[in-house]
């Protein structure tokens, strides 16, 4: 088989729909540890990806005014037990163009695995990017997941990120998002992340609103059972006049599972206003009562919740 | 042999006796009202009756079909065909109404249960059952989930509590509903014309039953306070 074909296998067991990298209209990069397996590009977007010795090094850019119509669809896998990938992305919107980007990044066999993300995003005045990952790990967690961004969002621009690691042992995750808001500006970082065995999770989502009246949303939802361990540390700065702020950290911890939340508020407008809301703790006993109520287990119970949480 | 057979069923929380020797029964198909003023204990004989965590008759005994059910759990209950509806329905992260009316039973119709219950299903099956409800509308979705359930026994607490008040009719078609479908009502309700709708009605005062029989009859005798929670004239409540 193929390596491409042993990826779109691994794609597609994973819940993806393999015809997408068929399609001529869908932009697509796949890549295989370092190798990069097949490419597609649409008009107003360009792609310059290059090999380099331990991954993948692309710049893409979306051309002035140009609403990039179907998801650009990203392709990160990892086939072997062993071995680190690293990508490098440099993410340009220019202005009033807009795409929106769904990375899947599989490792279904990961013994000793290290992939290492490393975007830097720059979104256009008037421009809109969505970024959602989602990650499918095997049972190993052998896997050390490193993603960092910066992102500097200009004037009216939107940027949205949903991160999903819920499939799988997470192995051992350190998030680092840093987010720049300009004027009018506005972001919602989603991260969502089930730790199971002894997976150890760090997060860390930062937003800086320095634009007039710019807004933001950092949700983080994180559930954790056996003896994992999970840190996630909100920032929010608001700089500047109108900046609106929210933090909202949710840790559901089973077992003998270790959770620990830091939410971190600074404003230094007095016109800029951040709020922060942080639970940790075991499921709500009464949600649990009440599908108890409706004929389902403790266990069947909890498990619902826990899967709505991570939704 | 009855449905729900309560006997002589006493609750302390800390020093405070909340049910005091209190004793009901509940027919197959019987819409049975319970009435009382504010912290009287209805609430909490709903928790004994649904096995909520913590809630353990300090003495008397619940019976259904027959069999003693005190130390069961709730889904325990359930399985038996025992449900409740909180007075307070709790809200959920990520579960869609849908998902919510289906949970245990996938062969139930939705989209019929949230019409049962005056929602129109295309505005609010794809909506979830969180925050964003209103509290009318999730008292709704809670009796549509309850409906589908077709339980043998709902214990319905309040369910118009919340429900303005030129909607009493879904209330009502909601309880006949249940009647349609032979299941039994234990329904705790402060209106009247709610409570006339019911086959026999109850009132508590005092962590027990005081009067009990006709709905009309007992509504009337809860609005003329013969027991002024209470004057002491019959319920010895000071
Ligand atoms: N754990 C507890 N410890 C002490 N007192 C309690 C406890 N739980 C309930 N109570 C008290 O018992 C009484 C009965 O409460 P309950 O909620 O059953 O009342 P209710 O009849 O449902 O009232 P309402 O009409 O307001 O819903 C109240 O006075 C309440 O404050
Ligand atoms: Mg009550």
């Amino acid at each position: 088989m193929s390596e491409l074909n042993a990826l779109m296998k691994a794609f597609g067991e994973a819940g993806g729909d393999k015809a997408i990298l068929e399609n001529n209209e869908i932009a697509h990069i796949a890549v295989d540890g370092h190798k990069l397996l097949s490419m597609n590009s649409v008009e107003g977007l360009v792609v310059d990806a290059k090999e380099t010795m331990t991954g993948i090094s692309a710049k893409v850019t979306v051309i002035e005014g140009i609403k990039i119509k179907n998801p650009v669809h990203l392709c990160f896998g990892v086939l072997h037990k062993k071995g680190t990938q690293k990508i490098k992305m440099d993410v340009r919107l220019e202005k009033n163009s807009s795409a929106h980007f769904i990375a899947h990044c599989v490792f279904p066999n990961a013994e000793k695995v290290r992939h290492i993300m490393d975007a830097v995003v720059d979104i256009g005045e008037g421009a809109e990017m969505r970024y959602s990952e989602t990650h499918y790990h095997g049972l190993y967690g052998g896997i050390e997941v490193i993603p960092k961004s910066v992102v500097k969002i200009g004037k009216n621009g939107r940027y949205f990120t949903d991160f999903t690691l819920t499939t799988g042992r997470v192995g051992k995750l350190g998030m680092d998002y840093s987010v720049e808001a300009g004027e009018n500006a506005v972001t919602e970082l989603t991260a969502r992340v089930f730790g199971h065995a002894n997976d150890d999770i760090n997060i860390k989502e930062k937003v800086v609103l320095s634009g007039k009246n710019s807004r933001s949303i950092i949700k983080t939802r994180v559930a954790i059972e056996d003896d994992a361990q999970a840190e996630v540390t909100g920032i929010t700065e608001g700089n500047a006049e109108g900046a609106r702020g929210h933090v909202d950290c949710m840790e559901i911890v089973k077992d003998r599972a270790i959770a620990k939340a830091i939410p971190i508020v600074n404003v230094t407008n007095p016109l800029a206003k951040v709020t922060h809301e942080a639970a940790i703790g075991s499921v709500d006993k009464r949600q649990v009562e009440t599908l108890m109520a409706h004929g389902l287990t403790p266990e069947e119970a909890v498990d619902i919740i826990v899967k709505g949480i991570l939704k | 042999m009855s449905l729900l057979d309560i006997k002589g069923l006493s609750y302390v929380a800390g020093d405070k006796k909340i049910l005091d020797g209190f004793s009901m029964t509940i027919e197959d198909s019987e819409v049975h009202a319970l009435l009382g003023t504010n912290g009287t204990g209805k609430s909490t004989l709903a928790y004994l009756v649904m096995g909520c965590e913590g809630y353990r008759p300090t003495s008397g005994e619940i019976v259904f079909y027959g069999n003693l059910i005190n130390d069961l759990k709730i889904h325990e209950r359930a399985q038996l065909g025992i449900t409740m509806a909180w007075q307070e329905p709790v809200r959920f992260e990520g579960i869609s109404v849908r998902d919510y009316i289906t949970l245990k039973k996938t062969d139930v119709d939705p989209a019929h249960s949230l019409e049962m219950v005056g929602l129109h299903p295309e505005l609010y099956l794809h909506r979830m059952v969180d925050k964003s409800l209103s509290g009318g509308e999730r008292k709704r979705i809670e009796l549509a989930s309850i409906l589908a359930l077709h339980p043998k026994l709902a214990i319905l607490d309040e369910p118009d509590s919340g429900i303005d008040m030129l909607s009493t009719q879904d209330i009502v078609n909601v309880i006949n509903a249940f009647k349609e479908h032979g299941s039994s009502v234990l329904l705790i309700t402060h209106r009247e014309e709610i409570v006339i709708i019911a086959d026999k009605a109850s009132q508590i005062c005092n962590g027990k039953v005081i009067c009990s029989g006709n709905p009309s009859k007992v509504a009337e005798y809860y609005k003329s306070r013969k027991c002024l929670v209470c004057n002491g004239e019959v319920c010895a409540y000071v």
